[in-house]
């Protein structure tokens, strides 16, 4: 006999089905009245620092067609790096901005749009700096546990050169899949493929 | 700064959660990856997460009874208390986390657009609530007993009674979704959704027991339900507060 390893079994995950968006962004699936607003509908409470973005994208399965079940949700540092979080013991982030965005997607088309601010560098754990990126989490009918995945910017090359993470990847031909690419002006586009010759690496985080 | 050991949060169990290709489950077939995760330590991304505060709960918010009803109308239903804790891996309780919920009706109806089942809505019942967890990590809500429904699969399948729950804890490698079935019933053994989690292990620990000590008499029965987020690695040698 040993001594047990006291720890807990994390929870089962179970897909989301047909129906998130009842719970996560009720006012979008009609349901009125309940809360006042969907969380994260909007990621700025007033003028924020940096450059203003906005992200759009759609998710596809494995024979191209768009998900208009999904729900996709982002995380990201303001444009100092800084996360808006209890946990950020770095500093004091933009008080305007939540870093934090969740879309339904379009009704008819599935396309998900983000209205936030380009990130800042954050260190990875050994001090390096990784490239500007967001943290993508995407849930839908047919998805049986969350998908994590990072959105960084094509037009970041330097940056992106040195990252952690991107330089890490074995097989560099997929890198491109991670990177939102210009749509003109502070406009991004990030589409993202569950399966398939285009399928977007993900990430066990 | 000071550099920390890698890896934050303890590596995910996944032999606790179902794998992205499960035929049986039909849609998982399109809309699973086929390449293998890329692992990496987490950081300050996977470490932190958004904060919710108390005040932008409404005071029904974690009433599903009442918070979609006309006034002095409730929802038609089995009455019943949905309440625990929400710990990390570690055993220790996950205070602020934000928990969101939706489910059927008592007749296993949605309300939305794309739900065709002929079970009558309730008027009364909209089907989604949220709270943010105490101090200790406890939660309680009030709904109606979900029905069972069937839906598009095989030719003859059922969803047992559940409910889908959302939590957003300190961190977004927490970051979690999944569904709370209820004690004895028999869809459970037979449901495609349930079985793309391998273990019967990890299936119970979706199942909540009626709980009569907490049950409320001439009013509402009670159901435990207790989730488990993924915890971060403990370590002497890393002196750094934990946040909410």
């Amino acid at each position: 006999m040993v001594q047990p390893l006291d720890y807990l079994k994390e929870t089962p995950s179970q897909t989301a089905g047909p129906y998130v968006h009842i719970g996560c962004t009720p006012n979008f699936s009609g349901i009125e009245g309940v809360f006042d607003t969907d969380l994260g509908a909007s990621m700025k409470t007033g003028p924020v620092k940096g450059q203003e973005i906005t992200v759009r994208g759609t998710v596809f399965d494995g024979t191209g067609t768009p998900l208009r079940d999904a729900m996709i949700e982002i995380w990201q540092a303001d444009a100092d790096g800084l996360f808006p979080s209890a946990n950020e013991t770095r500093g004091t982030a933009d008080p305007n901005f939540t870093g934090w965005g969740r879309s339904a997607g379009d009704m008819a088309t599935g396309e998900f749009v983000f209205d936030t601010v380009k990130p800042g560098r954050v260190p990875f754990h050994d001090g390096r700096l990784q490239a500007p990126h967001a943290t993508f989490w995407i849930v839908a009918r047919g998805i049986n546990i969350g998908l994590h995945t990072r959105m960084y910017f094509a037009d970041e090359e330097a940056a992106n050169a040195e990252d952690p993470i991107l330089t890490r990847i074995e097989h560099q031909n997929r890198v491109p899949t991670l990177l939102a690419k210009s749509e003109g002006a502070d406009v991004y586009r990030f589409d993202i493929h569950l399966q398939g010759p285009h399928e977007t690496i993900f990430f066990d985080i | 700064m000071t550099p920390k050991p890698p890896g934050g949060f303890i590596a995910r169990d996944w032999s606790q959660h179902p794998p992205a290709l499960t035929p049986p489950y039909k849609t998982s077939v399109k809309r699973s990856p086929s390449n293998a995760l890329l692992s990496f330590p987490t950081s300050m991304g996977e470490e932190t997460s958004p904060i919710f505060g108390h005040a932008m709960l409404g005071d029904l918010d974690n009433d599903l009874i009442h918070n979609f009803a006309a006034p002095g109308e409730s929802a038609i239903g089995p009455r019943i208390i949905v309440y625990g804790r929400v710990t990390d891996e570690t055993g220790r309780g996950v205070p602020g986390a934000l928990v969101e919920f939706w489910q059927a009706n008592a007749g296993g109806r949605y309300r939305h657009k794309k739900e065709g089942y002929i079970a009558p809505l309730d008027p009364n019942f909209g089907g989604c609530g949220r709270l943010i967890t105490d101090e200790n990590g406890g939660y309680e809500f009030r709904t109606v007993q979900p029905g069972p429904y069937p839906w598009p699969n095989g030719m003859n399948d059922w969803r047992p009674a559940h409910i889908h729950f959302s939590v957003i804890g300190h961190a977004f490698a927490q970051r979690l979704i999944t569904q709370m079935y209820f004690e004895g019933d028999p869809l459970i053994s037979r449901c495609p959704i349930v079985a793309t989690i391998g273990s019967q292990e990890a299936i119970g620990r979706l199942v909540a027991p009626l709980d009569m000590a907490r049950t409320i008499p001439m009013d509402a029965r009670a159901y435990k339900f207790d989730i488990v987020l993924r915890g971060r690695r403990q370590s002497v040698f890393e002196n750094r507060p934990e946040g909410m």
